[in-house]
């Protein structure tokens, strides 16, 4: 069905599409939409769902790891600081193998208070062992949340999923969305190790140093594995209502001589500036990076690569471009712009291109730096 | 105790510490809710005793989850029961430090949103798997390897924070009084809504006691009226017959003290302020049974 819809009503409404049996929902500007939306969904008979008005993130996920452990839906929505408070928690639902759904609407990280966008709390999870998302449109938004639950259940994965999503320049703004009749495309959650008081099993007791490494492989597996899952459950998603995926979303990118690359709705201003450079002949193109767990293979070689990083490791860089640097041997100039909702445009980012010194870094703003 | 089944829940293959008091409790927890059960284990000694990994000595299936998590965890896993049309019991099982010190937020938002569950306290008055350091609920006087010279402040009283949350039934026990504690279980598992119990749960390695004297050491502590036994089901208390008789005529203070190490040397300042904390404590809870208050 065609409607209007913000980024967070859109992962709200594929919530209640995947029908979870548990959501715990804690507000944090600006994902607050997404638990009040359920909220209302619940009240209202349309989602029959336990809400668990939990009193903090780190309750948020300790109550969707106990609720997932015995086999049912879970669903959670964060952001920023709430993400950072509930981190431990983050940790344990991956290493329990529990197929939580998270949204995590990003913002930067105080102090100051800033509840504009920025990547640096998700990538403070980027070690967690869940899979990450990020998308760039309110279509996305939904879309991708609704293929969270079955990446996440698929039981070559059983690890959570975190659909991220820009604060405010996506989760506020408003655009057309269709929402699909799922069908069968979601199955009910099954999960082999459930808690089952007919066989009862001791879950996460203490692991010594022969054992303790062999889980964590077994997380490493998986995650490798997703990457053959997502592309299944991307295709099938395509198949079924029409609409492509994949690990990054090229824009002109076939016969580029410079390639940018960002991430979420970064991603989609640089195709503007992208149509700009062609007018001017020059042949560039974009690459949204929408995996950042498991990171994909990334063919850039023998090009320019300017990436835009929405965040920054101090003292080491931007984590996209270095990821970069690392998974797709090339030496990018890293751009570092958008912290805590910079305005950056197409025009800024035309001129990335333009002014690029490959293997440099500079702070979008800052004239100090040498 | 012929009504106390035979069925054991807990193994012999325990990592529990000679004359563990807390194993002890848990056996007995354990009988009184049956098969149906399900334990939420924060970081706590029962993080040990339970076993290690691949074995268990646990004979129902028990969920070990991070320490300030354990209310939190037991939350999302009684809803999502509940969700699935089942009636199993969700009991989380905490130490002191898990429950007044860093899980007492998570505790209180249980509670508050009448999360169907029993919460269960054993009270060994410190951090005890890392070595007894002070918690919270450590009381004053004690030594522990953090308070050398004896803790300077008083035990935290966990359960008028419990209570500022009106469940329907909440109860004190002792590890020294196992068919009482095995009603209060029992009890509490009748009633829907949000249940908690604390339990003394002397540590002969953590209070320095010899470890034959684990039952001697919790009755004296009851004796002394040190421990009130109680009940308060919705709202309303009933004193336990073992404390009765020691709220009238309590036990000399000495006796429960004198056999501890962690009360060694305890300065007549402080005796003194631990006899009128339980002057006030007997009063307080006396005074709240008659009604007077």
């Amino acid at each position: 069905m065609l409607t209007i819809a913000t980024g967070n009503k859109a992962v709200a409404a594929a919530v209640k599409a995947a029908r979870p049996g548990v959501v715990a929902a804690y507000p944090i500007t600006p994902q607050t939409e997404i638990v009040e939306q359920i909220a209302e969904y619940v009240t209202d008979g349309d989602l029959e769902s336990r809400y668990i008005p939990v009193e903090s993130e780190h309750s948020a996920m300790a109550a969707c790891i106990g609720a997932s452990v015995t086999g049912v839906r879970t669903f959670t929505a964060t952001s920023s600081h709430g993400l950072l408070y509930m981190h431990e928690m983050v940790h344990w639902a991956a290493g329990a193998r529990l197929p939580v759904v998270m949204a995590n609407v990003n913002r930067a990280l105080g102090p100051g208070w800033n509840t504009w966008a920025e990547h640096t709390d998700a990538f403070s999870q980027r070690d967690t062992g869940w899979l990450q998302v990020f998308v760039g449109t309110v279509q996305e938004a939904y879309d991708a949340t609704l293929m969270a639950f079955k990446i996440a259940e698929d039981e070559r994965v059983l690890l959570p999923v975190m659909v991220n999503l820009d604060g405010f320049s996506l989760s506020h703004i408003t655009q057309a969305l269709d929402t699909v009749d799922i069908g069968d495309f979601l199955p009910p959650c099954h999960l082999p190790h459930a808690i089952d008081t007919e066989n009862p099993l001791g879950y996460g007791p203490m692991t010594g140093p022969a054992d303790y490494f062999r889980f964590r492989w077994d997380i490493e597996r998986s995650m490798r594995d997703a990457r053959g899952v997502i592309a299944e459950v991307e295709g099938e998603f395509c198949e079924r209502f029409g609409r492509s995926y994949g690990p990054t979303e090229d824009y002109r990118c076939e016969d580029a001589d410079v390639v940018v690359v960002a991430m979420g709705t970064l991603g989609k201003e640089a195709e503007v500036a992208i149509d700009r450079l062609r007018d001017e002949g020059i042949k560039a193109g974009s690459m949204r990076l929408r995996w950042f767990r498991p990171f994909p293979d990334l063919d850039l070689a023998g090009r320019d690569v300017v990436v835009i990083d929405r965040d920054y490791s101090f003292g080491f860089g931007g984590v996209v471009a270095h990821s970069i640097r690392s998974k797709a041997g090339v030496s990018p100039y890293s751009v570092i712009a958008g912290l805590g909702g910079q305005e950056v445009t197409y025009n800024d980012i035309a001129d990335f291109v333009r002014d690029r010194c490959p293997g440099e870094e500079t702070w979008f703003g800052v004239n100090d730096h040498v | 105790m012929s009504t106390i089944p035979e069925e054991e829940y807990i193994v012999k293959c325990t990592s529990a510490c000679a004359g563990c008091s807390s194993s002890l409790c848990l056996r007995y927890v354990l009988k009184a809710a049956g098969p149906d059960s399900v334990l939420v284990v924060p970081a706590c000694c029962t993080s040990v005793i339970q076993g290690i990994y691949p074995g268990t000595a646990m004979n129902v299936p028990v969920y070990n989850i991070a320490f300030a998590a354990a209310a939190a965890c037991a939350s999302g896993m009684s809803e999502a029961f509940r969700a699935l049309g089942r009636k199993t019991n969700v009991i989380a099982y905490a130490g002191d430090g898990g429950t007044a010190d860093i899980g007492v937020q998570a505790l209180s938002g249980a509670l508050e949103r009448g999360t169907d569950f029993l919460y269960i306290c054993y009270d060994n008055e410190a951090y005890g798997n890392t070595g007894m350091q002070r918690s919270g609920a450590t009381p004053l006087g004690a030594r522990t390897t953090t308070t050398p010279g004896g803790k300077p402040t008083a035990k935290k009283d966990l359960d008028r924070i419990v209570e500022a949350h009106n469940p329907p039934y909440m109860a004190t026990a002792c590890s020294a009084y196992p068919l009482d504690l095995y009603k209060k279980v029992k009890k509490a598992l009748s009633i829907p809504g949000p249940k908690f119990i604390h339990i003394l749960a002397p540590c002969p390695p953590g209070w320095r006691y010899p470890t034959e004297k684990t039952v001697e050491m919790g009755k004296l502590a009851v004796k002394t009226g040190t421990w009130i036994l109680y009940e308060r089901e919705y709202g309303r208390l009933t004193i336990n017959g073992p404390s009765k008789t020691a709220m009238r005529r309590p036990a000399p203070l000495e006796d429960y003290i004198k056999g501890q190490g962690r009360f060694k040397n305890l300065s007549p300042e402080i005796l003194d302020r631990m006899r009128q904390q339980i002057e006030r404590n007997v009063q307080r809870l006396a005074r709240e049974e008659a009604g007077a208050c």
